[in-house]
This record gives structure tokens, sequence and C-alpha cells, in this order.
């Protein structure tokens, strides 16, 4: 990893952040021991921080013990990286810390999605809509309520969605998949999938409430 | 709650959401604000509508936060 040189991007380590945030960035943007020391201790913070959030994350996951443990490793691994990388980016609107761990927790996210391939539950494009109502969390006892409303949404999702939109709205809703599961399936971001479903989210609550289905006062985009 | 609560419920969109692109690149930002007072949500409300939402990203402002107020764990 090449050092990143602050003054190449404007930074003034002294005037622009904390004393702490500004001597991490004077450290890690040097050279020498001392460049290797700050190294070592962000990367034992940022280890730290993975392998708290692998564990507070632990029932996404169907892994534990040496596995569980190189992920935390290779996730902190790689923040570094992307953080060595990034360094010029800082602009000290929070402390350098707190920007750090982003990377970690973003990169725990990440592995965790790429992971659920390992093991998935179900194939992504089984389209079994009686799932739907256990989705929701509806009484299985009510069952014609359950009918009718797998019904009326496959109905919408048939006439109102695009094939882009039904084939993600397929694998969260009714295959359970996670958001960052299918972005790494589909070498998508979370940002594309999120808009992808917000806006079939919004055709199908619009398609719904003109049956009558639903209720009509929603809040809506202006 | 009955089952068209609850899609009503999975299906109402707020426009102040802002997404993930933009949520995650101010998610510092944010959580050390609502880690040092309650103001967050009512400086960046599009941000806590996004959070609000979006479970992945939910997700990931619990673990900051949760970095921000125990960094030593």
């Amino acid at each position: 990893m090449a050092p990143a040189d602050p003054t190449s991007h404007g930074i003034s380590t002294s005037d622009r952040f904390d004393p702490d945030s500004g001597r991490w960035i004077r450290e890690l943007s040097g050279a020498g021991p001392q460049r290797e020391a700050a190294l070592a201790r962000l990367h034992d913070l940022l280890l730290r921080i993975a392998r708290r959030e692998l564990q507070r994350r632990g029932s996404q996951l169907r892994i534990t013990g040496p596995e569980l443990d190189d992920l935390g490793y290779q996730a902190a691994a790689d923040a570094l990286l992307a953080i060595i990388v990034k360094l010029g980016q800082f602009r000290g609107e929070s402390k350098f810390t707190t920007w750090a761990y982003k990377f970690v927790i973003l990169e725990v996210s990440a592995k965790i999605g790429r992971h659920f391939w390992a093991t998935p539950a179900v194939p992504m494009d089984a389209e079994d809509w009686e799932r739907l109502p256990d989705r929701l969390g509806l009484d299985p006892a009510r069952e014609t309520e359950r009918r009718e409303l797998a019904g009326a949404v496959r109905r919408a999702v048939d006439e109102h969605l695009t094939l882009r939109q039904r084939q993600i709205f397929v694998a969260i809703v009714l295959d359970g998949v996670p958001m960052d599961a299918l972005v790494a399936e589909l070498g998508s971001t979370r940002n594309a999938i999120y808009k992808t479903m917000f806006d079939a989210r919004r055709k199908l609550r619009d398609a719904l409430a003109a049956n009558g289905y639903l209720n009509d006062q929603t809040s809506r985009p202006s | 709650m009955n089952g068209w609560t609850a899609l009503d419920r999975f299906l109402r969109t707020d426009p102040r959401d802002v997404g993930c692109g933009e949520a995650m690149e101010l998610l510092h930002v944010y959580a050390e604000l609502a880690a040092a007072d309650a103001s967050a949500a009512q400086r960046y409300p599009g941000i806590a509508a996004h959070l609000a939402a979006c479970g992945p990203c939910g997700d990931d402002f619990d673990g900051l936060l949760a970095a921000i107020r125990d960094p030593a764990g």
C-alpha cells in the first residue's frame, strides 16, 4: 500500500481535524516505523469492530468458530486497504475513527451478503406466492385473507412491474434473499437494488389502492 | 395487525428517503451526531427516513453506533 499524500488532497491536518484525527492522518500519510505502527493499530481496531459486528449479526450467518473469525480478518484487511486508498477523501466531518469504522461495518455487510450463497435457503428465482402471507407475518388460521392478499399482490406484480422489478421483488420478498446477497449475485449496488424495490413498492401500492385493497391516503412523492 | 395493514406498511414509501447511496455517504456524520444527541433525525430527515425503511442500511447504522459508543467492545 502506497502512503497517501495528504497535501495532494488539500488536507491541512493541524487546522481541519480534531487532534486525534489529525494524528491518525499524519501518521498514516507518513512513512517508516511510525506509519507501520499506525497501520497495525488501525488494523487491530478494525478487527475488533469486525468481530463484534459479526457476533451482533450472528443470526444472519450460518457459520461460527474459525470460519467466522476468518471473515472478521478479511473484513478488517479489506477495510484497511480501502481506508488507505481513500485517506485523502477524509474531510474531518467526523472523527477519523468513526469514518474508519464505517468502512469495516460495510465490509462486514458485503461479506455476509456474499457468504449467503454458500448455503442459500431457497433458489433465487423460486416464485412461490404461498410464502407471501408468512413473509408478512399473517396468521396461518386466516386462510381466506391469506389467499385474497397473495392473489391481489400477484396480479399487481403481473400487471405493473417491469421484469427487473419483478425479479428483485420475488427474490427479496418471496425468497427471502438478503439485499446484500442480491447485490453480490447480480453484480449490482445496494442503492440500485433499493431504488428498484422502492419504485416497485410504490407501483404496487398505487395499484392495490386503485383496486380498493388499500387505503388511498398515504404519503406520496410530490 | 391484519395482513392488509402489514402489506400497507411494507409497501409505503417515504418521499424524503434519500436512498442507500446518500445515506452511506453521510453515515459516519449521522451516526456521530446520533451518538452525541437526538438531533440527527431532525438535521438529516432524509437519512432518518431511509434508515427506518432499509434493513441493511439500518443494520450498518446500528453497528456503527455500537462501535462509536464502545469501540473496545
